[in-house]
């Protein structure tokens, strides 16, 4: 093991003040848009790009210093560290989601049909409505899209489970061949992943456009809805954010990174992957299954 | 014990020596402006994090000032309800997301590497970027107050409907202020815990830390499980407000009430992480200055963990209520009045430090004392609190208003006061007044309790919270409050006096030792630090004979 | 100005320390306490009384363990202290005695919850009930009505109350300054009411002390709550949940009467609603929808629009030169009866009667600096429900 003396510590940097100056105009620019303002829309783009520049120019210096065996082995382990804290914060963003969607199945709309101690809420509040899950006809859908259907579990859900659980072992295979010193196998097996994220964003977007086109299921579908594109669509952006993660280390694969002992941004991004994975199969089971 | 004392006093003198013969391998600061913008030196970070938390206290402080100047009399006299609700709602979200939570990130970005003999964070471009989100996120959160329909009015909890369908078009503004000061706080929380994992010492055990970082690191534990929660409420509000979902509105089946779950998931453990490093600064403190080493230092730190577990399953006693069935109120109420339990261990632990030590009131140790005493004060009202049925007389009265700021103003807020006289002179190698800050500790504990005590009479009298008016039965004990609170507030700038004064003009201390009976590695490096510290990771016996909680016959 | 209003009155100087003074007693009496306004009062109802007690008895237990907890610090602070040659000693832990300090504690809360649990599963119960009230909140008022009775009606802040908050001499004459209110909840004493309370926009919570009854009211779902009332009387609570703008100025009072009393209040309410609504159906002349609707105006809607119909921008459209007060009649009377949903803009089709809306509009579209000249009677007011 290296000495701790040689722990990196980088000199001062600009790319933690561009990432802070990009945040503000893009989240500041998106809020202005809300309200209907262009140089809001402009503002976000632009925040969003300088974003896209930092991310990129940060991360290009970090495989930089890496390659250049600025790391030593205690640097490494920060990272780890720090990575699986990331991914820990992200479980817990999404707890939030299913906590909603728990809540809603099991009080909230039982309540609104004067289940428990609500018997009043569903006699004098809504005498009409039934509590059934999915909820179809809402309280009061004045403001809302009543669907004609809901999405079944066993169709494009149970593809894309498939696909993501497939995707969780090709990359495994492709981590393997990295430690055996395969790289046309790491190679490989990072195509193949790719491929299988790709395929399964493709038929989300198909999943979306049924559900969107033909089954008046939306966004705007009361609770059911919410929760649903909430759920989904944030575990797709993250699928997506994985997607690009996965094409950045296949390059990196190709042009040689990477040792077979220590490959940190390897691993970071499989880590990431098999949490979206398993982020997933939640989403199956409580969104689309029971 | 095999080391000799001069042994270890030889290490002691090589370390304080350590920075002359380093100097060649290490550029010192950059010159100028830049260096602050782009340092990755914990030192300046902490700095930076300290005084940007100091102008949002002031800030803070200064809608604190409105608040009481309205309600010096009954009638509306200077504010307009609707600014009047603006001025709480973002004095309660700057005290808490831009002044007492920086602060503990900044005492913990300079104290926590010097304390576990760590060259710096282990993270040091990402510790930039937590800093550097945060002026960016307050300035987002201020400017609302100068758009159209006003800023955010509907209290720091921002309880749906009221913020998100009856609320101003400045609210989406609000909304990532939220996102981004919760992104910097989780980055600061994950360097904490990569920094104490993995750049301790390599002798030094997790059981062999001072508590500052002990409570520091559960801590990031609290902020890693509940920033994120907190983000996803807000995103739930935004899709609301403009995207047609229905999270918070039963005609879609949702519920308000499921806001303020969510809201409280995230908010309970808020307050303890406010609170916890506040535990630890005290239990640094008190042990310097009764001459004793801590007593229950395990206990310390499973209590700690303790009370960092329960507050997770607490979060329902905000909520007594909104309709919560029965079963939840009473597991939410015993569940509660737990948490008095290994509070208790901590404050009965403190008291037992103190006895039969041999002690002296330097300024420290009177903010530590003090915090002792109010804390513990407002921890009983807090108790009460959680008694669910007699909640439903207090909930949302001044009783509350009084609850909280015992603990946050005379709790978290003088344990960060405290802690600054501690390590101040540390810090910038000069030696604050210490006539001017006595007086400006009597000065203020007592302005803080005509403030604040006054309020549990207020609430039991029947005053609700979050009202810029109110009828003539309360009018005394307001003026009193007030009357205390421009006093507390005229405290501050005293000490932004004494704080100046020192950093520029005090007594240099030439002393490693900057108290004489202080333990932790802190105490090992010269004063004032220099910029680079620990290049060379301290011996075991160092590190147990700087522990503060195991005496060690001989040294100092 | 300003500077007038911090200027200290040598009354209430003394005041100040004359109440200081008082703090002792905290320590003494609890009755002397309850009259100086310090404590919560014992209240009216069997729930009031178990809550006071709970209150008083934690209270107890915390002053006990604080003169424990603060009496040994304070020793040793006097006694342990360097300057006084204390010797510290070294000891750091004990188990036996730390699992005293936990245990004890405990067994102290234990204790406390036994009554707790007690009083609160009493409260939830709110079955058995002799009638039934629905409290519903608005921004800013209430509405109460007793179910199966067919009497319903708004209670708003009183006229007076909001016309002193400029004026320190009108409030030094009004005993209830912003407690008082246009229309009061009469209930019977010796009757076990349940209320039912749900709100029509944001989070309301319904508070009267003295029957310790205080529950939030949410848009969407009924949350119950009850109370029997032991003294007639009367009993001034206010909304405790932010609620927005005027939540300050939505106060409670309740009326409680002998059961006899209740009866000819509610038949005399029920006279008066069914005149009210018989009002509407004749043809009024301008001059008394204007005098009519000046006051719906200023109780119903200057809150939001403001008293001289200037709004608050960004916030609450003004009034004056409104594209619908100076429009199309229509779509004038449609807002107002349906309001809007999503916004603030209540449906007041439901809460206000025939005249009443008729006479609104009217003082809408020919007053606030509007000159319209139209006039709208009850009757086009009913044909449009
Ligand atoms: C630093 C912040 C902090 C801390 C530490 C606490 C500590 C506690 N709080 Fe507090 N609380 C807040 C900040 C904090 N709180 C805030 C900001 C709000 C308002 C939010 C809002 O609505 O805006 C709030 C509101 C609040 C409520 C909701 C009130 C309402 O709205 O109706 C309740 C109810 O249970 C409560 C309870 C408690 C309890 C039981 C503790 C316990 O942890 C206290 C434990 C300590 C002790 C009890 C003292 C020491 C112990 C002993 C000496 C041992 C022996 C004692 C006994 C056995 C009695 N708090
Ligand atoms: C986290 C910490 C924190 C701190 C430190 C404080 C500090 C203070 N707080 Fe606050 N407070 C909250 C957190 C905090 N508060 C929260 C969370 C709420 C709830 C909000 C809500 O309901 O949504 C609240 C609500 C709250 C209320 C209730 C408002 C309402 O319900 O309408 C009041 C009223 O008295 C109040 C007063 C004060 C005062 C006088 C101080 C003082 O201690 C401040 C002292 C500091 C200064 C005064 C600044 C320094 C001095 C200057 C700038 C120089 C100028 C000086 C003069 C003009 C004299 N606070
Ligand atoms: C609690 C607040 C509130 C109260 C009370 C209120 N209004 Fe409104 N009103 C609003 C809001 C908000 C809007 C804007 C709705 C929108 O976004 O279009 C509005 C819009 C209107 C408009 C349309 C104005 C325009 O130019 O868009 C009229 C007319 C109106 N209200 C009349 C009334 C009358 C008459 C009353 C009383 C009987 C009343 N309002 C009471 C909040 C209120
Ligand atoms: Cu209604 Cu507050
Ligand atoms: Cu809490």
């Amino acid at each position: 093991m290296q000495s701790r003396l040689d722990y990196f510590v980088p000199e001062g940097s600009y790319w933690p003040i561009l990432g802070s100056v990009g945040m503000a105009a893009m989240l500041g620019g998106f809020a202005s848009s809300l309200h209907g303002n262009t140089a809001g829309t402009v503002s976000m783009i632009l925040g969003f790009g300088i974003i896209i520049f930092m991310v990129f120019g940060w991360i290009g210096q970090v495989i930089n210093e890496s390659e250049t065996g600025t790391y030593n082995l205690q640097v490494d382990k920060s990272f780890r560290i720090g990575m699986g804290w990331f991914i820990f914060s992200e479980v817990m963003f999404f707890a939030a989601f299913f906590g909603a969607l728990f809540y809603a199945r099991t009080l909230s709309v039982p309540w609104l049909g004067g289940d428990g101690n609500n018997l009043y809420t569903g006699e004098v509040l809504w005498p009409e409505f039934k509590s059934v899950w999915p909820l179809i006809q809402m309280p009061d859908s004045t403001n809302f899209t009543v669907p004609k259907g809901i999405i079944e579990a066993w169709h494009i859900p149970a593809l894309n489970t498939l696909t993501l659980l497939t995707s969780g072992a090709t990359l495994t295979y492709a981590h393997w061949s990295l430690m055996n010193k395969n790289r046309i196998g790491l190679i490989g097996g990072l195509i193949a992943t790719i491929i299988l994220g790709v395929i399964f964003l493709g038929l989300q977007v198909a999943e979306y456009m049924e559900a969107y086109q033909h089954l008046d299921l939306k966004l705007t579908s009361g609770i059911y809805g919410s929760t649903f594109f909430m759920l989904t669509g944030f575990h797709g952006l993250h699928v997506t954010l994985g997607t690009i993660m996965l094409i950045v280390i296949l390059m990196r694969a190709i042009r040689g990174h990477f040792r077979e002992d220590r490959h940190f941004g390897f691993e970071a991004v499989a880590w990431y992957w098999h949490f979206v994975d398993v982020v997933w199969l939640g989403l199956f089971i409580v969104v689309y299954w029971l | 014990m095999s080391t000799t004392t001069t042994d270890l006093q030889n290490e002691i003198d090589a370390i304080e020596g350590s920075h002359i013969s380093h100097n060649d391998h290490h550029h010192g600061p950059e010159k100028g402006l830049m260096r602050w913008v782009k340092t990755t030196n914990h030192k300046d970070i902490g700095t930076l994090y300290i005084w940007f938390a100091f102008t949002m206290l002031l800030i803070g402080g200064a809608m604190a000032m409105v608040i009481r100047a309205e309600l010096f009399q009954p009638g509306l006299q200077l504010v307009e309800p609707q600014f009047f609700n603006q001025m709480t709602t973002l004095h309660g979200l700057i005290m808490v997301f831009g002044a007492i939570m920086p602060a503990f990130v900044g005492l913990a970005n300079w104290q926590i590497p010097l304390m576990i003999g760590a060259k710096d964070m282990a993270l040091p471009r990402m510790n930039n970027w937590s800093f550097w989100i945060l002026p960016f996120a307050g300035a987002m959160l201020l400017s609302t107050m100068f758009m159209q329909g006003g800023g955010p009015a509907f209290g720091w909890t921002f309880y749906a409907p009221l913020s998100t369908t009856f609320a101003p078009a400045s609210t989406d503004y609000f909304i990532f202020a939220i996102h981004m000061l919760g992104f910097s706080s989780i980055m600061g929380a994950i360097n904490v815990i990569a920094t104490i994992m993995n750049m301790r010492a390599p002798d030094m055990k997790l059981m062999d830390m001072p508590l500052f970082v002990w409570t520091w690191f559960i801590t990031a534990f609290l902020l890693i499980a509940a920033m994120p929660v907190l983000a996803g409420a807000v995103t739930m509000m935004l899709t609301d407000r403009n995207f047609g979902t229905s999270f918070f509105d039963a005609a879609g089946g949702g519920d308000p009430v499921l806001f303020q779950h969510i809201f409280w998931f995230f908010g309970h453990p808020e307050v303890y992480i406010m609170i916890l490093p506040a535990f630890g600064i005290v239990s640094q403190i008190i042990p310097t200055f009764a001459r004793k080493p801590l007593f229950g230092y395990s206990s310390m730190v499973y209590a700690t963990a303790s009370i960092a577990l329960l507050s997770f399953v607490v979060w329902g006693h905000h909520m007594f209520l909104a309709g919560m069935p029965i079963g939840g109120q009473l597991y939410f109420m015993y569940a509660t009045i737990l948490i008095s339990v290994p509070t208790g261990v901590k404050v009965f632990n403190w008291v037992t430090t103190m006895w039969r030590g041999s002690m002296s009131f330097e300024t420290p140790m009177l903010w530590a004392v003090a915090f002792v005493i109010l804390f513990t004060i407002g921890g009983f009202s807090g108790l009460m609190l959680g008694i669910a049925p007699a909640d439903i007389q207090y909930q949302d009265t001044y009783f509350v208003v009084a609850h909280f700021h015992y603990v946050l103003v005379t709790g978290a807020l003088f344990s960060i006061i405290a802690a600054v006289f501690y390590w101040l002179p540390k810090w910038c190698g000069r030696m604050y007044n210490e006539k001017l800050a006595k007086i400006h500790f009597w000065w203020a504990i007592i302005s803080v309790n005509v403030l604040f005590f006054p309020q549990h009479f207020l609430g039991l009298a029947g005053m609700p919270r979050r009202i810029p008016d109110y009828s003539l039965q309360f009018a005394d004990f307001n003026m009193i409050s007030s009357i205390g609170g421009f006093a507390f507030g005229a405290s501050f700038i005293l000490l932004t006096y004494i704080i100046v004064d020192c950093i520029r003009n005090g007594e240099p201390v030439k002393d490693a030792r900057v108290w004489e009976s202080a333990k932790g590695l802190e105490w090992t490096v010269p004063t004032p630090a220099p910029y680079h510290t620990f290049d060379k990771p301290p011996s075991k016996e160092l590190i147990l004979a700087e522990s503060s909680h195991i005496h060690v016959e001989g040294v100092h | 100005m300003l500077g007038n209003r911090f200027l200290l009155h040598p009354k209430k100087v003394s005041f100040f320390f004359k109440s200081l003074s008082f703090l002792p007693l905290f320590f003494i009496s609890q009755n002397a306490f309850a009259e100086f306004g310090l404590n919560l009062p014992k209240g009216v109802t069997s729930i009031s009384r178990d809550i006071y007690g709970l209150h008083m008895l934690i209270f107890w237990v915390c002053v006990g363990i604080a003169i424990l907890v603060f009496g040994v610090m304070t020793w040793s602070m006097i006694f342990h202290r360097k300057s006084r040659g204390a010797v510290a000693s070294n000891f750091h832990e004990s188990t036996a005695v730390e699992l005293v300090w936990t245990l004890a504690p405990l067994a102290v809360l234990i204790a406390i919850a036994f009554p707790a649990t007690k009083v609160l599963i009493d409260l939830e119960n709110t079955e058995r009930a002799d009638m039934t009230v629905k409290i519903t909140g608005y921004q800013w008022k209430w509405e109460y009505e007793y179910m199966n009775e067919g009497v319903s009606f708004f209670s708003n802040l009183d006229k007076a109350s909001r016309d002193a908050t400029g004026d320190a001499e009108a409030r030094a004459n009004h005993a209830n300054y912003l407690l008082d209110v246009d229309n009061r909840l009469v209930l019977p004493t010796g009757k076990r009411i349940r209320f039912l309370m749900t709100s029509n926009d944001v989070i309301h919570s319904w508070w009267v002390r003295e029957l310790g009854v205080k529950q939030d009211a949410n848009p969407g779902f009924i949350n119950d709550s009850w109370a029997k009332i032991d003294v007639p009387g009367v009993y001034r609570g206010q909304c405790t949940e932010l609620c927005g703008k005027d939540h300050g100025f939505m106060p409670i009072v309740v009326e409680a009467k002998s059961e006899a009393d209740y009866q000819k209040w509610l038949e005399n309410k029920k006279v008066e609603q069914k005149a009210a609504a018989a009002a509407g159906d004749r043809e009024w002349t301008k001059d008394e929808l204007m005098v009519q609707g000046q006051k719906v105006y200023s109780s119903t809607c200057a809150s939001c629009h403001g008293v001289t119909g200037q709004g608050v921008p960004g916030a609450f459209p003004a009034i004056t030169g409104s594209p619908f007060a100076s429009g199309d009649i229509k779509a004038h009377i449609g807002i107002v009866m349906n309001g809007k949903a999503g916004t603030a803009m209540q449906a007041f089709g439901k809460q206000l009667s025939d005249s009443d809306l008729a006479a609104v509009i009217t003082f809408e579209r020919n007053a606030l600096n509007n000159h319209t000249g139209d006039l709208v009677q009850p009757a086009t007011i009913k044909s449009a429900r």
